[in-house]
């Protein structure tokens, strides 16, 4: 590793050159990319919620489909921007070359991966934006309070984009993904609260769900699904761009010694 | 003014130093070539004078600003073809120049206004809503070329622009780049392709292992290096052949197989001992920058 590699990053708005083709990309499969962002979640509730709903009866105070409904919103924006940031990115960084042809223009390594960060998030938050229509026209929640799950979608992703990009950074092929799927992404949408609430889990596993991302998401999204104002919503928002801001340095540190050297 | 000065550039990768002092100086207006065996630093060098590497030692100042410094910058006014295309899959081919403009900051009006001419440059004017992977290989080629000039660069880098290409597909871009020569362009280039350097550039310089051997025109390094005359012998017989004369008649002689090759200045002598010998065949050639090549980088396989 070199010294410069450990520089801070530096960030212009011509991320936004970056951000523009990706979105021009996704715009020519818009319709089929936003139904698989409805379809997808949807029949987890739907399946879910009612299936399981009806032999669990009530969970928390909640009808199960709603408890579901808010984890749901918390684990689906963690996979699209995880699949965005792992799959996607590293099509466009290492099988296509995508990333050197915009370095061979005057746009810097620092701005590309900022512009990705900030992509993976932007389609978090359509398929936060997707559940959220499901959630009003299923008639799960009418409060007002639910629109806050808007910007908390991009918060989401922008984390999970941030986490994934370092694993983006260190792998050699796709196959290494399943790595982080099953060391990272499987232990979280099972232990913070997504399915069942965290109190269930023995205490050391409830230790590990404390420290882990997707659990303070779900702190604030179930609150606002039921209409309610989160407890320490600071705090949650803190824990989450606490995350999302090392983990966008160390993914930077590592791309620029992977791309820079 | 020179657009490109490089001085006593020096990189290494862990243990190995793959740049060993290169210096490099391109004129307002100059095909330059760099002309080296795969592995001589060629492409490094050139990661080296666009900012995505640092050096470890030595200067850049490109387009009159130095790099690694102000790179990117500099790169505002940079045309790059890369060795392995790297266009957009996801875009047409008209796409493909709008997009890559954006990323100049370039405004769409003016890179809409540049296309029509870009894409007539490319003959790929009845394709601009094709997708990549329905080019052929030399129609992604001229695409890079293209899109190497939707910012009317000054300055044109090629990283071995006709490696892959057909004789038809490589000739093309050869008359499509005297073209962009002749309208004032500067463009320095690698390749390991003779008749490719000795046809576009005006100076050419000779890397290996990481340093530039020599440096002048075509005409010039033959002349500098080499005998004028070259004297191909081949044939079952022919190491009894070079034993008796070649070694005593030529200037230098140099085995490779069954074929000899004689360098000298007056051939005569030696093509008169071939004239009873059936066994072997020749040819009797003037010396071209091949001969320099391979005298200067030696006959050895590279990988």
């Amino acid at each position: 590793m070199r010294a410069k590699d450990f520089r801070p990053p530096i960030l212009s708005l011509r991320f936004a050159h970056v951000w523009r083709r990706n979105f021009l990309v996704w715009r020519k499969l818009a319709i089929p990319s936003m139904l698989g962002n409805l379809a997808d979640p949807m029949l987890y509730m739907l399946g879910l919620g009612y299936g399981l709903g009806a032999l669990v009866g009530e969970v928390g105070g909640l009808p199960y489909i709603t408890f579901l409904a808010a984890g749901t919103v918390c684990y689906s924006t963690m996979n699209t921007a995880t699949f965005e940031a792992l799959y996607s990115a590293f099509s466009r960084m290492h099988v296509q070359r995508t990333w050197d042809a915009i370095m061979n223009a005057p746009i810097n390594l620092d701005d590309v991966v900022a512009a990705e960060a900030v992509w993976a998030a932007s389609k978090s938050f359509l398929s936060g934006c997707a559940i959220l229509i499901i959630i009003w026209v299923l008639g799960l929640s009418h409060s007002p309070l639910t629109l806050w799950i808007v910007p908390l979608a991009f918060l989401v992703g922008l984390t999970f984009a941030c986490l994934g990009l370092v694993m983006n950074a260190v792998s050699p092929s796709y196959d290494f993904f399943l790595y982080y799927f099953t060391l990272l992404i499987t232990p979280m949408v099972l232990l913070c609260g997504v399915f069942f609430p965290t109190e269930q889990l023995p205490g050391t596993l409830q230790a590990v769900s404390a420290v882990l991302p997707l659990t303070h998401a779900v702190q604030l999204a179930r609150p606002l699904v039921v209409g309610v104002a989160p407890a320490d919503p600071a705090f949650h928002v803190l824990v989450l761009l606490g995350y999302a801001a090392v983990a966008f340095y160390v993914a930077l540190v590592l791309t620029r010694r992977r791309l820079l050297s | 003014m020179a657009l490109l000065e490089v001085k006593e550039l020096r990189k290494s990768y862990g243990e190995v130093e793959v740049i060993r002092g290169v210096s490099l100086s391109l004129e307002a207006g100059e095909c330059h070539g760099l002309l080296g065996p795969n592995g001589a630093g060629k492409t490094t060098t050139l990661r080296l004078c666009l900012g995505l590497a640092d050096p470890d030692e030595g200067e850049i100042s490109l387009l009159g600003l130095p790099v690694p410094k102000s790179a990117r910058e500099a790169r505002i006014r940079l045309g790059v073809v890369p060795q392995l295309d790297n266009l957009d899959p996801d875009f047409t081919v008209l796409e493909n120049l709008l997009v890559y403009g954006r990323y100049f900051g370039q405004a769409d009006e003016i890179t809409r206004g540049r296309i029509p001419e870009l894409l007539e440059f490319a003959g790929l004017t009845n394709r601009a809503k094709s997708k990549i992977q329905t080019l052929s290989g030399g129609m992604k080629r001229r695409l890079s070329l293209a899109r190497a000039l939707i910012n009317d660069p000054d300055l044109i880098f090629l990283d071995e622009p006709t490696t892959g290409l057909d004789p038809q597909a490589r000739h093309l871009i050869w008359e499509r780049l005297k073209h962009l020569l002749n309208r004032g362009k500067t463009i320095l280039l690698t390749t390991h392709f003779m008749d490719e350097a000795e046809r576009l550039c005006r100076r050419l310089s000779i890397m290996d292992h990481g340093r530039i051997i020599s440096t002048g025109s075509p005409r010039e390094l033959i002349s500098r290096h080499i005998e004028p005359e070259v004297l191909e012998v081949y044939g079952e017989d022919v190491a009894g052949w070079a034993s008796e004369h070649a070694d005593k008649l030529a200037m230098r002689a140099e085995r490779t197989g069954e074929t000899v090759f004689c360098y000298t200045s007056r051939a005569e002598p030696l093509l008169a001992t071939l004239q009873n010998r059936p066994g072997l065949r020749y040819l009797h050639r003037p010396a071209n920058l091949e001969d320099v090549f391979l005298k200067l980088t030696g006959r050895d396989l590279r990988d």
